[in-house]
């Protein structure tokens, strides 16, 4: 095989499969393994004949093209990763040492409860910490995941409505700066939505929320700040007009990682709201680990929690299955526990005072990536936003042919993950930027310079930028035939056809 | 410049319909959209016989930017879908107005308020994009 070095000590790694040698192994068996006698007693037609066509390649090998790998990841642990809506913050090692003591680490879901105590507290804790930072009565753990958070809070508005009025009624309203997957948490609960158009000033007008609610209308789904990073000041009154005509408020959290300490949705007439644990909260995202998507709530919708809910008695932690008029189970055992772990950790090292810290330089920061952008880049709504900008491409699509997904690829070969491009819809072409209060001020000008030296280029030689990403170990994928012709596994023997 | 065909009516949300001698609509989506989208990868269409009011989605388009709903222009019943466009939704982008058509609905209730071909190049324009 040629060598694979294709930039310095970079690697374009092939498939293990296509590293195989005929008759190189890894594994060691023990002689009783290999010569066991007998056959294996399964039944006809369910033992094979022939060994599977598992690659045959040594330790080394199998080490490095792993280890290879790897290195191809991108993670906040490497570099900044300024997506907007997915708060890449930081995570601190000190949540993993937490979550790793044997203590929380070696549980058994099904341990009795009196050998849980001390989980049980953390368990019990968190959720009264949650519902003094956001303001409401009750929380529970359980979801796995923001949409799922969303999924039980609009199920036990749904259980409240026909509890109360032997009705769930038929609708949701939904903003579009709303978060995509509000729509979808409607279908699974059963709900038709009413898209509501945002103003010009990029946030909803409490007349539309008036002209659409009506005794059909189960609720609104709000995300604030919303997804343009503009906060919803007309929020307390949306929330009259809708609680005027019997329905819920609900606000997804996904973007509270700009209220943490300074403001509470609970006091702005929410109903119930999530959280999520891997933005907000510093645990990790999507591959470094589970979500956790934990629901707060008024203490109108707490017979409606999922079961069983962690209670504390004179005798210590207890579980309360008792609980009627539950939505339910939602998620296997307590929900993804060590999320808890971390976040409790988060809460405790930083405190009120560092919470509010956090809060006040994640706004700063996305403040301070508009402003001095603001020249080069398009800004939509350029006034001051809270966590996230909106950026859009449109000075340099108009000058140079240069467009979003381009600027996207030119970051990369500056040495930055894109941020979110062509979120959220409402704008043509976006490009959505949430630098966390992780990030200091030399990597925000860093990024901001790597931003500049893009529209530069652009103006100067934009096929350039069409051209990029140049440095990386593969060059620009087309996107459109993955998606229309993709090929979802390798043919060993037909290497021609794919 | 996208083209704006003058013969077609068209929706704010840049879809466009036309009515044929039998009363019944075609609708697609304009050539802005199919630009402004990129490469159509998807096109999910709803089953002939299908109601829908105005205003109901009642399709999807894909390309590997996002994803759009495609709004009812008219309250009626689907009577035609482009099969084509499962195995070739490029056509879309190809032919937005031609053999990229979408579905034809048998219009039920009011068949008005659509802009004519001048009033979408105007929406276009104050949308500046």
């Amino acid at each position: 095989m040629s060598n694979p070095v294709t930039r310095g000590l970079k690697f374009r790694e092939p498939l293990i499969f296509e590293m195989s040698t005929p008759g190189r192994y890894a594994h060691s068996l023990p002689a009783s393994a290999s010569s066991a006698p007998g056959k294996v007693n399964l039944p006809a037609g369910f033992v094979r004949d022939e060994a599977p066509l598992w690659p045959e390649v040594s330790e080394l090998e199998a080490v490095r093209h792993f280890v290879r790998l790897s290195q191809q990841n991108y993670g906040i642990d490497v570099g900044f990763v300024p997506l907007g809506s997915c708060t890449m913050k930081y995570n601190p090692k000190i949540n993993e040492e937490v979550a790793r003591m044997d203590g929380f680490a070696g549980l058994h879901p099904l341990a009795p409860e009196s050998w849980i105590q001390g989980a049980l507290e953390l368990y019990w804790t968190l959720e009264r910490y949650l519902a003094e930072i956001t303001g409401f009565d009750c929380v529970t753990l359980q979801p796995a995941a923001g949409a799922q958070g969303e999924f039980t809070a609009l199920a036990m508005f749904r259980s409240r409505l026909i509890a109360r009025d032997g009705n769930p009624r038929k609708t949701v309203l939904i903003p579009d700066t709303a978060h995509g997957t509000n729509p979808a948490t409607c279908a699974m609960n059963g709900y038709k939505t009413i898209p509501i158009a945002s103003t010009a000033n990029g946030t909803v007008d409490p007349a539309a929320i008036a002209a659409a609610m009506t005794e059909d209308v189960a609720g609104i789904m709000v995300t604030n700040p919303n997804t343009l990073g503009l906060f919803e000041s007309d929020i307390t009154q949306i929330a009259e007009l809708v609680h005027a005509k019997g329905g819920f408020v609900y606000c997804d959290g996904a973007n509270m990682n700009s209220l943490l300490g300074r403001a509470r949705p609970g006091d702005m007439g929410v109903d119930a709201m999530h959280l999520n644990l891997h933005k907000t909260f510093s645990t990790p995202h999507g591959g470094g680990g589970p979500g956790s998507g934990p629901v707060c709530a008024v203490s109108e919708l707490e017979p409606h929690l999922p079961t069983p809910r962690v209670v504390k008695t004179d005798d210590g932690y207890t579980f309360d299955h008792d609980r009627p008029e539950s939505v339910g189970r939602v998620k296997a055992f307590f929900g993804n526990f060590g999320m808890h772990v971390r976040a409790y950790t988060y809460i405790r090292e930083l405190g009120c005072e560092g919470l509010k810290d956090a809060t006040d330089m994640a706004v700063l920061n996305a403040n301070y990536v508009r402003v001095r952008l603001r020249d080069h880049y398009h800004v939509p709504f350029d006034r001051t936003c809270m966590h996230e900008v909106v950026l859009t491409d449109k000075h340099q699509r108009k000058a140079t042919g240069v467009q979003t997904r381009d600027i996207a690829k030119g970051l990369i070969d500056r040495g930055f993950h894109p941020p979110t491009m062509y979120f959220p819809i409402c704008v043509p072409n976006a490009i959505m930027i949430e630098p966390t209060e992780s990030e200091s001020l030399q990597t925000l000008d860093t990024f901001i310079d790597a931003m500049i030296d893009v529209d530069e280029t652009a103006r100067r030689d934009p096929q350039a930028i069409l051209d990029a990403p140049t440095k990386t170990i593969v060059g620009r994928l087309d996107e459109t035939r993955a998606i229309r012709k993709p090929i979802l596994r390798w043919h060993p023997e037909a290497g021609e056809d794919v | 410049m996208a083209e704006v065909k003058n013969d077609l009516s068209y929706t704010a949300d840049h879809e466009w319909a036309q009515t044929g001698d039998d009363g019944v609509v075609t609708v697609g989506i304009t050539d802005f959209a199919q630009a402004q989208l990129g490469d159509v990868v998807m096109v999910e269409l709803p089953e002939v016989g299908d109601t829908v009011d105005k205003g109901d989605a009642f399709g999807t388009v894909e390309s590997p930017k996002s994803v759009s709903d495609l709004y009812a222009p008219f309250s009626g019943e689907i009577v035609a879908i482009n099969e084509r466009l499962e195995d070739e939704p490029e056509l879309v982008n190809a032919s937005p107005y031609g053999d990229g058509w979408i579905v034809k609905l048998k219009v039920t209730g009011d068949a008005e308020g659509l802009l004519d071909a001048d009033a979408y190049r105007a929406h276009l324009e104050a949308e500046d994009h």
